[in-house]
């Protein structure tokens, strides 16, 4: 009831930037948002002959209470201060940033420090103190915000269990490996119950395997606890095995956000792009890229490239080319994955048979709305 | 060396450990506040004030370019003023805070400063105010480097007790200059010079075993 009334007062409050909200980011559409921007700017002025820095310009968008958000950009591109604002360590220049219903921009002092208990926070680089143990690490929110002893160490044995490090109550960091130090990383910013858990590329300095593990446990802290969860990372992998929604930064903009398989299968901008890349490659092998020639040779083949997008899309797509063109057909390479469900990749194509079969080809893959492009031909 | 000489050692022992004892109690009393300040009051810091800070800083360094001996004397009516009298052991404690507490809190700023700022930062994150941030994170995190220089400040003291001897101030360092350098004698000079090592040794090597002790940064398993 009470969170219904503020959204009402919200929605008159900003007016008709609620339309623009919703044409952005779908997850903007849920009335009941966890984390919102609405027109955020933050600028940092000249200092000491630096000039001054456009961090974020424009911000406007909404993460849904209890969804996983992937918040991907390049270095510099803003996440940092974006990360900043959602904990009140900043204040936006211009706009507000609502959080759990209430306007962390202009909570100072005792409030602020309030709010900030309901948002939990793990870092790269984990950020424990060498002069605690695991337990002690994450009694420390609990100290600050008063508890009991009793209660606070009835709370750390159900978190180091919940975290799945229960026997290291008594170690310290340096006795610990990095998955683990992560583990009481995590444990430490679920303490005190937050309803936002903030992931500042928690994983970026984990291996693979241990990424993955990392990653799992957030997932299931997600669904068991319901907690939000916002990924800041640079890597699409991260963005890719956990994350629902998706919001891409760049220069301080928001240039895409939505569900994850959308704004991936369908990439908009060249930095949207980029990210796609990374996970399913967009560059041939070089064997058969230095083999590409820009004329037809006679018995060689054209060279082309099909996008695969959407669920399933190409599962039989070879099969069924090659059987209803009566083409023998070359795949010369491919690579496909998945990505919020959805198939996403490419598969590079030699079509022999000269210019007729080439037409032939691409009007049968249009006609199933699959994009292709001719690369060349080889011999 | 008779028992008269050996009972001028232990008395002078004590006076030397009472100066140094009460005046690094009181040195540390000042200069842990003082220095956390001094780490955390510039610009954009937990207790940002920058114009305290630098006018505390002019302060902190004047009186540690002061010489000691100089200070001792220059000092001498705001001494009668706290101590009742500017002679003997109790008076010498004035001069000595005064020249502990800066040489201190400028080494607590530097251990303070070796505390890893991402941990102000997560403190903060999670709604901690300055003063638990300062309690519980920098100092827990800053007590190895706070022990060592805890132990740097008591040895320096050592040093400037032997020094208040020439205002009447009693001690080891009054004791060699009497009886060793005006009175030639050698031995109790000798006498003198091996209890200062034998106290500095040993309070070098307590100041080491506590601080590793409290160090879990590189533990040994």
């Amino acid at each position: 009831m009470k969170a219904a009334s503020m959204n009402a007062h919200q929605s008159l409050a900003i007016g008709q930037k609620i339309d623009r909200l919703e044409a952005i980011s779908p997850a903007a559409r849920n009335a009941d948002a966890m984390v919102r921007f609405e027109g955020v700017s933050k600028i940092y002025p000249a200092y000491r002959g630096k000039p001054g820095v456009n961090a974020l310009q424009d911000i406007d968008f909404a993460i849904a209470r209890g969804s996983i958000t992937g918040v991907i950009g390049r270095s510099g591109a803003g996440k940092s201060s974006l990360v900043r604002l959602i904990n009140g360590l900043e204040k936006p220049t211009t706009g507000r940033v609502i959080v759990d219903d209430s306007d962390i921009s202009v909570l100072a002092g005792r409030e602020l420090r309030l709010a900030q208990r309901s948002i939990g926070m793990i870092f790269q680089h984990f950020n424990l103190l060498s002069s605690r143990t695991a337990a002690d690490n994450i009694a420390l929110p609990l100290e600050i915000a008063g508890w009991a002893k009793a209660d606070i160490k009835a709370r750390v044995a159900d978190l180091l269990a919940l975290v799945g490090i229960a026997d290291k109550h008594d170690r310290y960091p340096s006795e610990l490996s990095g998955g683990q130090k992560q583990r009481v990383g995590i444990a430490r910013a679920l303490a005190t119950r937050p309803s936002v858990l903030l992931s500042d590329e928690a994983t970026s300095a984990l291996d693979p395997q241990t990424t993955r593990a990392i990653l799992d446990l957030l997932a299931n802290i997600n669904r068991e606890l319901g907690v939000t969860i916002v990924l800041i990372t640079h890597e699409m992998s991260v963005v890719r095995q956990l994350a629902k929604e998706v919001v891409v930064l760049d220069a301080g903009h928001v240039v895409e956000s939505g569900h994850v398989a959308d704004i991936f299968t369908h990439p908009k901008h060249p930095i949207t792009q980029s990210f796609l890349a990374e996970v399913i490659g967009d560059s041939l092998p070089v064997s058969l890229a230095s083999r590409i020639v820009s004329e037809p040779t006679a018995g060689g083949q054209a060279v082309i490239r099909v996008q695969v997008r959407g669920a399933g899309a190409g599962d039989t797509v070879v099969a069924r080319l090659a059987r209803e063109l009566g083409l023998d057909m070359a795949l010369l390479s491919a690579r496909i994955d998945e990505i919020g469900g959805q198939h996403v990749g490419s598969l590079t194509l030699g079509i022999p048979g000269g210019e007729d079969a080439v037409t032939r080809t691409l009007a049968w893959l249009s006609q199933y709305q699959l994009s292709a492009e001719r690369l060349g031909y080889v011999a | 060396m008779s028992p008269e000489l050996i009972n001028l050692i232990i008395q002078a022992t004590g006076e030397s450990l009472y100066m140094v004892g009460i005046a690094a109690l009181l040195g540390t009393a000042f200069g842990l506040p003082l220095g956390v300040f001094l780490a955390t009051s510039r610009k954009r810091e937990l207790f940002a004030a920058p114009a305290i800070n630098r006018v505390l800083g002019i302060v902190v360094n004047a009186t540690r370019s002061t010489p000691f001996i100089i200070l001792v004397v220059a000092i001498i009516p705001f001494t009668r003023l706290i101590a009742g009298t500017s002679i003997g052991s109790t008076a010498a404690i004035v001069p000595l805070v005064i020249a502990s507490t800066p040489f201190i809190a400028r080494l607590v700023e530097a251990a303070i400063r070796e505390v890893d700022g991402g941990l102000i930062e997560t403190a903060s994150s999670f709604g901690a105010s300055p003063i638990q941030i300062v309690l519980k994170v920098l100092i827990p995190e800053a007590l190895p480097g706070l022990l060592l220089a805890l132990t740097l400040a008591v040895v320096s003291l050592l040093g400037y007790s032997a020094m208040v001897g020439a205002v009447g101030g009693g001690g080891l360092g009054d004791l060699g200059i009497r009886y060793g350098y005006q009175r030639f004698m050698p031995e109790m000079m000798l006498a003198v010079v091996v209890v200062l090592i034998a106290l500095v040794q040993l309070v070098q090597s307590a100041g080491d075993y506590l601080a590793r002790r409290v160090n879990r940064r590189l533990r040994q398993r």
